[in-house]
């Protein structure tokens, strides 16, 4: 199977998608002349013109708020907010607007269209620049959350994404764009709310998710030298969320660590870590750990942004607080 | 004027290089070419009026006279930078030259200019709030609402957009329907002047006019200077969708040059005091790289800090 990176694959599963599908569209800032800022789009509007490759001015509101005016009328939209941090500038249109419409206006509208966005710190952007904050949406029904740790998971759900009848919120972790991974020549899709065991293991259940997959299975690595076999399990889709995988794993692990790179307060891992209580509770040998970022704005200086986010280091101490 | 933009330059170059050997992280949005509309247009304001900037910011934080040395700390990371490590070059803040930050969202500054300038309003005073735009920034929904409400108060603010034609890499004329940026402020109602931003003099000139008619209260104004950045976007854009030629047309327009050039004729200096400017910036950067590259990284137990106040106001 050819390796491709991680910008390579929204490329490929966006030209797949506009060649099938006609009323596939594309927009945002830098899209398409730039060929986008992390190279995602990069040849789209070559080969789709401008027509469908659409370069915006710097307006998030209008650009989602456009893309939910055409995807209900007949076209499939897949905006581009750059990095999520631009999105809380479109959060009115995102969460009062796109996650409303089909429900408030009962059922007589369906919002085909991909927001995508990058996610992520660890490069010294400071506060304003390393938002991974994928909770807030998840807490909001009436959008899905995709989040792909791997080039393969993203050709395959960024796919499904974009013939999705739901409004979906795909986020890609900036600091995966270089990666690589395998994929196969021919086409495929990948279904939500399907978690993948991205590693076996009997003594330990870690919950990843995006780049924190990849330090999650580092982890394990470190862990594996000193006896103990870690299952890494990476949802992919945080709504829907395949829950049964992961009490799966649990209940026969019977310990878990959830690691994410978003706040700890009140986040995803909160909810995993209560879910996993909740139908697990007499099966569980120790308390679920989380490992997350701490609760503060992302600082500029590397070795406070090094204390501030989580690593594999982090999840291998989490483990071993519940394993020895 | 003339030292302050030799000194923006060569702090800049400074920067560049740390950057390049890796002492400088993240985004670093350099501002070489455009000196002379952060240089003109402060020096218009009384040392206690508010200034507030975008990513870009390195050189009004200068000129409104932060110390070289705290801001290339912050660059640096340092305990003893202008923000104690945790802001970057986005970010410099100087609450004491009343220089109220650099935003690293496009547009999202802007209400809180107007905000500053209600409070000098409400409090009776007669000081004034300057807020630095790029182009891009004027096709945010803030950017409408600001002004909106900044003329219907008559908020003492002076928006500068500073039109270097390019927000990232999307050209002005494929972001703004309309790209006379001057006038987009008289659909408010607000007095709208276009300036060459490669003209230090001429962007002083406007800029004490419209700051002496925003001082008065007779509400805001909107100022575009057009200008040009040499380099890319950020540190990691190399700028290819701009024309060498269109690059090498504007640097023959050079704002430092210029200024040089005209103060010699007038036989206002000679080109040995010149040539003490340029050492002197040049020592102050060097100076300043020192201070920062032997500076304490902030200790561990700050990561928490300044979060909230310790008070809980009880
Ligand atoms: C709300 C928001 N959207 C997008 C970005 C990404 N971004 C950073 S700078 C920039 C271009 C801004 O252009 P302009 O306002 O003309 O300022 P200039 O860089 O030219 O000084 C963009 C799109 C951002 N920082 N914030």
């Amino acid at each position: 199977m050819p390796e491709i990176r991680y910008f390579e694959a929204v490329q490929r599963a966006l030209a797949e998608e506009m060649t099938r599908d006609e009323r596939v569209y594309v927009l945002g800032e830098d899209v398409g002349l730039v060929g986008g800022t992390f190279r995602a789009t990069e040849g789209l509007m070559a080969e789709f013109g401008a027509r469908r490759v659409r370069d915006t001015p710097i307006a998030e509101a209008a650009i989602i708020g456009m893309a939910m005016g055409s995807a209900m009328s007949g076209l499939r939209p897949v905006a581009e907010l750059m990095t999520l941090n631009f999105g809380i500038v479109a959060m009115d249109q995102i969460i009062n607007h796109v996650s409303k419409a089909r429900y408030m206006f009962g059922g007589q509208v369906s919002l085909p269209m991909v927001i995508r966005a990058a996610v992520g710190g660890g490069t010294q952007k400071s506060a304003q620049h390393s938002h991974s904050v994928e909770s807030w949406f998840v807490n909001t029904p009436g959008i899905r959350v995709i989040v792909p740790s791997t080039p393969y998971d993203l050709v395959g759900l960024l796919k499904t994404s974009v013939r999705s009848e739901d409004p979906i919120l795909f986020l890609e972790h900036e600091g995966l764009y270089g990666s690589r991974g395998e994929i196969p020549e021919e086409e495929y899709l990948l279904p939500f709310g399907v978690a993948e065991v991205k590693r076996p293991g009997r003594d330990v259940t870690i919950v990843a998710w995006s780049k924190m997959v990849h330090e999650a299975l580092k982890a394990a690595e470190i862990l594996s030298r000193e006896g103990i076999e870690a299952e890494v399990i990476d949802p992919r889709t945080l709504d829907p969320l395949d829950i049964d995988t992961i009490l799966g794993s649990v209940a026969r692990t019977r310990r878990a660590v959830i690691a994410e790179e978003g706040w700890r307060n009140v986040g995803m891992g909160a909810e995993l870590s209560s879910r996993i209580q909740e139908h697990l509770f007499y099966e569980l040998e120790a308390p679920v750990q989380r490992v997350a970022a701490a609760d503060v704005p992302t600082p500029y200086a590397k070795n406070l942004e090094k204390l501030a986010l989580p690593d594999a280091q982090r999840v291998v101490d989490a483990v071993l607080k519940i394993t020895l | 004027m003339y030292e302050d933009m030799v000194l923006i330059r060569r702090f800049e170059e400074g920067a560049a290089e740390a950057y390049a050997d890796g002492l400088i992280g993240g985004f670093m949005h350099l501002y070489i070419g455009q000196e002379a509309v952060a240089t003109g247009a402060i020096t218009a304001l009384n040392h206690d009026d508010y200034a507030l900037g975008t990513y870009r910011v390195h050189a009004h934080a200068l000129v409104r006279g932060s110390s070289p040395r705290s801001l290339m700390a912050e660059l640096y990371g340092r305990a003893t930078g202008c923000c104690k490590g945790k802001g970057g070059s986005m970010h410099f803040f100087d609450a004491e030259k009343y220089f109220m930050g650099g935003y690293g969202i496009v547009g999202g500054h802007l209400p809180i200019a107007a905000g500053l300038g209600l409070s000098m309003q409400m409090q009776g005073n007669d000081r004034v709030v300057m807020a630095f735009l790029g182009d891009g920034a004027s096709n945010q929904g803030v950017f409408h609402e600001s002004l909106n409400m900044a003329k219907l108060w008559d908020l003492p603010v002076v928006f500068v957009c500073e039109n270097n034609f390019y927000g990232i890499g999307t050209d002005v004329r494929n972001s703004s329907a309309f790209n006379e940026i001057h006038k987009k402020a008289q659909g408010y109602g607000i007095p709208g002047h276009v300036v060459n931003g490669m003209d230090v003099l001429a962007v002083r000139e406007a800029c004490e006019e419209m700051v002496r008619h925003v001082r008065q209260g007779s509400g805001p104004v909107l100022i575009e200077a057009r200008c040009y950045r040499y380099g890319g976007h950020s540190m990691t854009d190399a700028g290819k969708y701009r024309s060498v030629a269109e690059a090498e047309l504007w640097k023959k327009r050079d704002p430092i040059p210029r200024l040089a050039k005209s103060m010699l004729e007038a036989g206002i200096v000679d080109q040995e005091r010149l040539d003490q400017i340029a050492e002197k910036a040049n020592a102050t950067v060097i100076d300043a790289m020192m201070y920062a590259e032997e500076s304490p990284v902030p200790d561990a137990s700050s990561l928490y800090d300044d979060v909230y106040v310790e008070n809980h106001g009880a």
